[in-house]
C-alpha cells in the first residue's frame, strides 16, 4: 500500500539589516562573546524595545515578492518560555497579525532519484511574520556548565511558514531553494547557512491517499539542503516503519544527526507548552502606510519568476535553462551582462553559463560571485564565436586561458594564434593535398562508405592546426569528394 | 471558581517558581479569593468592544537602522551571577 | 527653609543665602537621624550625593542654573541610576548595581538637580502599603503604626517627612496617589506616555507612568517640567512638544466644571473620609466652579480589571529574572530548571509571587480569552465612561483612598481586602489619564486624606491650577507630622 508524504517548511530568515531588531547593537556573526550584547539584549530591568525600520522594510519586500497582502496593522506579541538563551524570558513575535499574510511560491522540482521529469509546482506561503532570534548556547564544557552568548538575541527574523503543500523531500529541497533564492535576491537575508542565516524547521507527516493528516514530527535547525533531504528521507522512512509496525507516531520536536543520517526526538521539549501569548505592551501596532509600501515596491528588482517567464518568451530560452539562469540574482545579472556583449548569441550564451562556466566553479568551489572572469569577458569572447573568428575549439582555449590566466578574449586570440582558418583557397588546397595523398580511401568514399567522411575531416583539421573554419571545410570537401562520386 | 492543587502546581511550574506543599496549598486560598474577585467582569457582555492593549491609540514608531549601541561587556558582566570567558554560565542545557 | 517651595530653595540658591552642598547636608543630616525610624530611604550615597551638589553649586556660581539646580530629590528605588544600587525593594536586585540611568534620571541630573537617594517602596511597585518591600515596611509620619501607602511609599513618607525637597514615584493603579494620600502630600501621575518609561523598572508596562511627590502643586508643576519630554527609547512615550506645566498655575477658577462620579462616593467610602472631600468641593464652589453629577458605570469593574491585566504583563515582565545575567541566583540547585525555581522563589517576595501566578494563569491556554481579553474589553468600556464624562466637565473629583491610613499588619494576610484599597484610583491608569491627589484634611484619628483630581488626557496643566489655588485658599498641604524634628 502507498503512503503520502506530507511537508510543510517554517524558515528563519536573518534578516541583513545593520543593527538588531528592537535595539542599535550590531549584528554582525562572529563577534566575541557577549560584545554586540547590549542593554537590550541582555534585557536589563528597565530597557524597552524600538521596531527596526530596516526589518520592516525587508518584511514588506518579501510580502510583495511572494505575492502577499501586507497587513497595514500587524501586533507584536510576547511568547513566553523560559530558556538561558532567551534572556527576557519572552520572545517578541508576533502571532495572530503578522505583517505578511498568504502568498506563493512557485518551485522548479527536481526528482532526486529515478528518472521523473523535472515539473513546476506552486507552493502556498500562509504567512510571514517578523521576530527576534534568541542567543546561543555553547554546551563546551565548562566544568558541566553551558555558556551563554547573547550576541544573535535581537537579530531580526522573517519566519516565513508555508503550508503542508510539499510531497517530498525533492520538492521541500527545491522549495527551500527557491526561498533561499528569493532572500538573497530581493537583498533581505544574506543566505548564509553555515552562519545560520537560513534555517529550516521541516514538518513531516505521512498517511494514506486519501486519509485524514497524520501526526507530524517537526524536524528543527535543518542548515543544509543536503541535511534536509537526508533528514526528510529518513524520518519518512522511519514513521512508515513505525506505522506499518503497527506503532503510533507522536507529536515531537526533533533533531537530526548528520553523522549517522537519523533523527531523533529531543529531550528537555518534553514538557507541554504554554507560551501565554499576548500582544506587547512595550511596542505599539505596527502600522504600514501606502507610501512605505510603495517605497519597498520602487526597491524591488526583477523578481526571478518574471524574469524566468521573459527568458522563456523573448529570449526563447528553454525553461530549464531560464530555471537556471534565475537561480540566482548574480548567475542572472552575469547572463544579461555577457549577452549585452553578444545580443545575438542568447542560446550559446545560456550554454556557456549552464555548461563550462558552471562546471568551472563547481570544480573551484566557487560561486558565480566569486568568478574570475567577467561578464564582459566572457562575452567578448561569445562576440568571436558568433563572427566565426573562432572555433568551438579555440573558444574551449580562450576560456581556459581567461580563467587561469586573465585577459580579454581578442588579445587570447592573437596570443595564442587562435584564429579560425576561413580563406576558402587556404582550405581548398588542403583538401586537394589529402584527397591527392590518399587515393585508396578517397575510392572507398566514393565507392559507397560513407563514414570515412569524418576520417577526411580528421585530416584536415589536422592539417590546419585545427584552425580551419568547420563549416567551410566540410562544404569544401564535401564539394571535391562528391564531385566524381 | 476553585482551583486545585494541582492547577496552582502548573501554574508554579509555568512561572518557574518552587513551592512545597504548604505553600501550594496557601497559594490556592488565596488564588480562588482573587479569582472571585475577578469572577465578576464575566457577566459583563463585551459583544463588539475591541480590545484595548494601550492607553493610547497610537501606532509604531521606526528606529533608524543604525548601529548605537558599542560593547559594555566588562560592565554589565560585573554584576553577573556567574561568567567566564564572556559567555553566561548556567547549568547545563539539556536538548 | 524644610518648609519651602521648590521656588523658594531655588530663590535661596540663586541668591546664595544656602548652597546645594549646605542643602544637601542638611538633608543628608536629618535622613541619617530619622531614616531608622521611617525606612523611608533604602540606598544614599553621601558622597554621590554631595558631588552632584558641588556641580550644581559651580552651575548656580556661572548663572547657568535651572529651576531644580542643586535642590535634593528622592528617587524611587524603581528607576536604574548609573552606579547606584537599584533594587525594585526586592531581594532579587538586593546586590543590583544599574549599568545606566533611565530617562528620569538622566532628566533630573541635565537639571542639575541632587540625587539624594532611593526610596523604599513596595517589591516591583506591587503592593499598597509598602509592606511587600524586602527591605522593610516604611512608617507613615504622622503615625508610626500605620503604613505610608504604596507602593511609592518612600516618597511620600520622605517627602511628608522633609528628608527631601520633593520626589518621583511611580503609579500603576495608583501607586503616586494613593501613598500621597495616605502621607499628607500632593502627587500627580500624568497622561500615560508624558513620563518615558526608559529605565524605570517595568510592573505593568501598559499602565506603568512616573510622576512626581512633593508638598504642593507648585512644587509637581516644576518637577513635571523636568520629569517628562519625549524619549526616543519608549516606543509609547508621546512625541508632543514640551510645555510648561506652571503655566496656569495662577488662572482663576470661576467657570470650572467639576464632575462627581456618584460611583465614588457610594458604599465602603469612610465617613471621615467624604467629610474631608465634600468641604474641599465647597471650597470649590467658593473658588467658582460649578458641581457635576457624573457617572463612570463601569468603574465598579476597574479592580477586577486591572488584577487580570497588572499581573498578566507583570507575570511576563519578571520571566527576566532568572538568575542567568544579573540579580539574584540561589546557592544551590541540581540543574537548570532548578536553578530557575528556586532562584525566583528565593529572590521573589509573596505578594509578588502571587501576581506572577495570577497573572500566568490568566494567560494560560484556555483562559486567555475569559480572563485576559475580556478585562482588555471592559478596560474600553471604562475608557469610554471616562471619555463621556469629559464631555460635561473639566476635571472629576474625589477621594482618592477609601480611607486614611490603616495599620501595618492590618491587611496583611487578606490581599482582596488590599487590593480593595485602590478602587478609586486604578480606573484612571486603565484609561491612561492623568490623575492627582492633594491634601484636604484629616481623618477622626488625625491621618491625612486625599482629594483625587482626575483630568482629561494632557490636562495636567488645568489639574495642577484647580489644585494650586485650592491651596492657596487652605492650609492643609502645610500641615507637617509631629516628631519629625521641625
Amino acid at each position: 500500500m502507498q503512503w503520502e508524504i506530507i511537508i510543510g517548511l517554517e524558515v528563519h530568515t536573518q534578516l541583513s539589516t545593520n543593527s538588531k531588531i528592537f535595539s542599535g547593537a550590531s549584528t554582525t556573526y562572529g563577534a566575541e562573546p557577549n560584545t554586540q550584547a547590549d542593554a537590550v539584549s541582555i534585557a536589563l530591568p528597565g530597557v524597552l524595545p524600538v521596531l527596526n525600520k530596516g526589518a520592516v522594510e525587508r518584511a514588506i519586500k518579501f510580502g510583495l515578492a511572494i505575492g502577499a497582502n501586507i497587513a497595514s496593522r500587524s501586533v507584536f506579541a510576547r511568547k513566553n518560555y523560559f530558556y538561558p538563551d532567551l534572556p527576557k524570558g519572552y520572545q517578541i513575535s508576533q502571532f495572530d497579525l503578522p505583517v505578511v499574510g498568504q502568498g506563493e511560491l512557485t518551485i522548479q522540482v527536481e526528482p532526486l532519484s529515478g528518472n521523473g521529469k523535472p515539473y513546476e509546482k506552486v507552493v502556498r506561503v500562509t504567512r510571514a511574520h517578523l521576530e527576534e532570534d534568541a542567543g546561543k548556547s555553547l554546551h563546551e564544557d565548562f566544568r558541566g556548565m553551558t555558556g551563554i552568548d547573547l550576541n544573535r538575541a535581537g537579530t531580526p527574523l522573517l519566519e516565513i511558514v508555508s503550508e503542508p503543500d510539499m510531497r517530498s523531500a525533492a520538492e521541500a529541497v527545491a522549495y527551500a531553494k527557491t526561498l533561499h533564492s528569493l532572500v538573497r535576491w530581493i537583498g533581505i537575508c544574506d543566505g548564509n547557512m553555515q552562519e545560520g542565516s537560513f534555517r529550516c524547521d521541516v514538518n513531516v507527516s505521512v498517511r494514506r491517499p486519501g486519509a485524514p493528516l497524520g501526526t507530524r514530527r517537526e524536524i528543527k535547525n535543518l542548515n543544509s539542503f543536503k541535511f534536509m533531504q537526508q533528514a526528510i528521507d529518513y524520518e519518512v522512512q522511519w514513521q512508515i516503519d513505525t506505522l506499518e509496525n503497527g506503532g503510533k507516531i507522536q507529536q515531537a520536536t526533533v533533531l537530526f544527526d548528520p553523522e549517522k543520517g537519523t533523527t531523533h526526538a529531543m529531550r528537555s521539549k518534553e514538557e507541554a507548552h504554554d507560551y501565554r501569548y499576548f500582544p506587547d505592551p512595550d511596542l505599539l501596532p505596527l502600522d504600514i502606510t501606502p507610501s512605505m509600501l510603495a517605497q519597498a515596491r520602487d526597491t524591488l528588482p526583477e523578481l526571478p519568476q518574471a524574469k524566468r517567464e521573459r527568458y522563456v518568451t523573448e529570449l526563447g530560452l528553454t525553461p530549464y535553462d531560464a530555471s537556471i539562469l534565475t537561480s540566482s540574482r548574480e548567475m542572472a545579472e552575469f547572463f544579461e551582462a555577457a549577452l549585452a556583449e553578444a545580443p545575438d548569441q542568447r542560446k550559446i550564451c545560456a550554454n556557456w553559463l549552464i555548461g563550462d562556466v558552471s562546471a568551472q566553479l563547481n570544480r573551484d568551489g566557487l560561486d558565480i560571485a566569486q568568478c574570475p572572469i567577467t561578464p564582459k569577458q566572457l562575452g567578448g569572447m561569445l562576440k568571436r564565436i558568433s563572427d566565426g573568428t573562432i572555433s568551438n575549439a579555440g573558444a574551449k582555449e580562450v576560456f581556459r586561458v581567461m580563467w587561469s590566466e586573465s585577459g580579454e578574449a581578442d588579445a587570447i586570440i592573437d596570443a595564442k594564434g587562435l584564429r579560425q582558418v576561413s580563406d576558402t583557397g587556404a582550405i581548398e588546397k588542403i583538401v586537394d593535398e589529402i584527397i591527392a595523398n590518399n587515393p585508396t580511401q578517397v575510392a572507398d568514399y566514393r565507392g559507397g562508405k560513407d563514414k570515412l567522411f569524418g576520417f577526411f575531416v580528421g585530416l584536415a583539421m589536422k592539417a590546419s592546426k585545427g584552425k580551419a573554419n568547420p563549416a567551410q571545410l566540410n562544404e569544401v570537401l564535401k564539394r571535391k569528394l562528391d564531385n566524381n562520386k | 471558581m476553585s482551583l486545585s492543587n494541582a492547577d496552582v502546581k502548573k501554574i508554579a511550574s509555568l512561572a518557574r517558581l518552587a513551592m512545597n506543599d504548604a505553600e501550594i496549598a496557601s497559594a490556592r486560598s488565596q488564588l480562588s479569593g482573587i479569582f472571585e474577585l475577578i469572577a465578576e467582569m464575566q457577566a459583563v457582555d463585551t459583544k463588539g468592544v475591541v480590545p484595548m492593549s494601550h492607553a493610547q491609540d497610537v501606532s509604531q514608531r521606526l528606529r533608524e537602522d543604525k548601529i548605537t549601541e558599542s560593547s559594555q561587556r566588562e560592565l554589565f558582566q560585573t554584576i553577573a551571577p556567574q561568567v567566564e570567558s564572556g559567555l553566561y554560565l548556567v547549568p547545563q542545557v539539556i536538548e | 527653609m524644610l518648609n519651602s517651595s521648590l521656588t523658594q530653595m531655588g530663590a535661596a540658591l540663586h541668591a546664595k543665602r544656602i548652597s546645594s552642598i549646605e542643602l544637601t547636608q542638611l538633608y543628608l543630616n536629618r535622613i541619617t537621624e530619622l531614616n531608622p525610624a521611617l525606612n523611608a530611604y533604602i540606598t544614599t550615597n553621601a558622597e554621590f550625593s554631595l558631588a552632584q551638589a558641588r556641580r550644581a553649586d559651580q552651575l548656580l556660581a556661572n548663572g547657568k542654573a535651572q529651576s531644580l539646580t542643586g535642590i535634593p530629590i528622592a528617587q524611587k528605588d524603581i528607576f536604574c541610576a548609573k552606579s547606584w544600587r537599584t533594587t525594585c525593594g526586592s531581594k532579587m536586585l538586593e546586590n543590583f548595581i544599574a549599568p545606566y540611568d533611565a530617562h528620569v534620571i538622566e532628566q533630573f541630573n541635565n537639571a542639575g538637580a541632587v540625587n539624594l537617594g532611593k526610596t523604599n517602596m513596595d517589591e516591583f511597585a506591587m503592593g499598597s502599603s509598602n509592606e511587600t518591600s524586602f527591605f522593610g515596611p516604611v512608617k507613615n509620619p504622622w503615625d508610626n503604626h500605620a503604613v505610608p501607602g504604596g507602593s511609592s511609599g518612600g516618597s511620600a513618607c520622605a517627602v511628608a517627612a522633609r528628608l527631601c525637597a520633593a520626589a518621583t514615584g511611580t503609579d500603576t493603579g495608583g501607586s503616586i496617589r494613593q501613598p500621597a494620600a495616605l502621607c499628607g502630600i500632593s502627587g500627580i501621575k500624568p497622561t500615560y506616555g508624558t513620563v518615558s518609561r526608559y529605565g524605570m523598572i517595568a510592573f505593568a508596562s501598559s499602565l506603568d507612568q512616573a510622576g512626581p511627590m512633593a508638598r504642593n502643586a507648585e512644587d509637581l508643576a516644576l518637577m513635571l517640567n523636568v520629569m517628562t519630554g519625549f524619549d526616543e527609547r519608549d516606543s509609547t512615550s508621546l512625541q508632543r512638544d514640551k510645555e510648561d506645566y506652571a503655566r496656569d498655575l495662577n488662572k482663576p477658577l470661576a467657570g470650572l466644571r467639576i464632575g462627581l462620579p456618584k460611583e465614588f462616593f457610594a458604599e465602603g467610602l469612610a465617613q471621615d473620609v467624604a467629610g474631608c472631600v465634600n468641604l474641599a468641593i465647597t471650597e470649590y464652589q467658593k473658588l467658582g466652579a460649578s458641581i457635576v453629577d457624573i457617572t463612570l458605570p463601569n468603574s465598579r469593574l476597574a479592580v477586577p480589571v486591572y488584577y487580570v491585566l497588572a499581573p498578566a504583563e507583570a507575570s511576563s515582565n519578571l520571566s527576566r529574572y532568572d538568575g542567568v545575567r544579573y540579580g539574584y541566583r540561589a546557592p544551590e540547585y541540581s540543574d537548570l530548571t532548578e536553578m530557575y525555581e528556586r532562584s525566583r522563589a528565593q529572590g521573589f517576595g509573596a505578594e509578588v509571587k502571587r501576581r506572577i501566578m495570577i497573572g500566568t494563569y490568566v494567560l494560560s491556554h484556555g483562559y486567555y480569552d475569559a480572563y485576559y481579553l475580556q478585562a482588555q474589553k471592559i478596560r474600553r468600556l471604562i475608557a469610554q465612561d471616562f471619555t463621556e464624562a469629559f464631555q460635561n466637565c473639566d476635571v472629576i473629583m474625589g477621594p482618592t483612598s477609601p480611607s486614611t491610613a490603616f495599620n501595618l499588619g492590618e491587611k496583611g494576610d487578606d490581599p482582596v481586602q488590599m487590593y480593595l484599597s485602590d478602587i478609586y484610583t486604578i480606573a484612571v491608569n486603565l484609561a491612561g489619564l492623568p490623575g492627582m491627589s492633594i491634601p484636604c484634611g484629616f481623618g477622626s484619628n488625625g491621618l491625612p486624606i486625599g482629594l483625587q483630581i482626575i483630568g482629561n488626557y494632557f490636562d495636567e496643566a488645568r489639574m495642577l491650577n484647580a489644585a494650586h489655588q485650592y491651596q492657596l485658599v487652605t492650609d492643609n498641604h502645610q500641615r507637617a507630622p509631629n516628631n519629625i524634628g521641625l
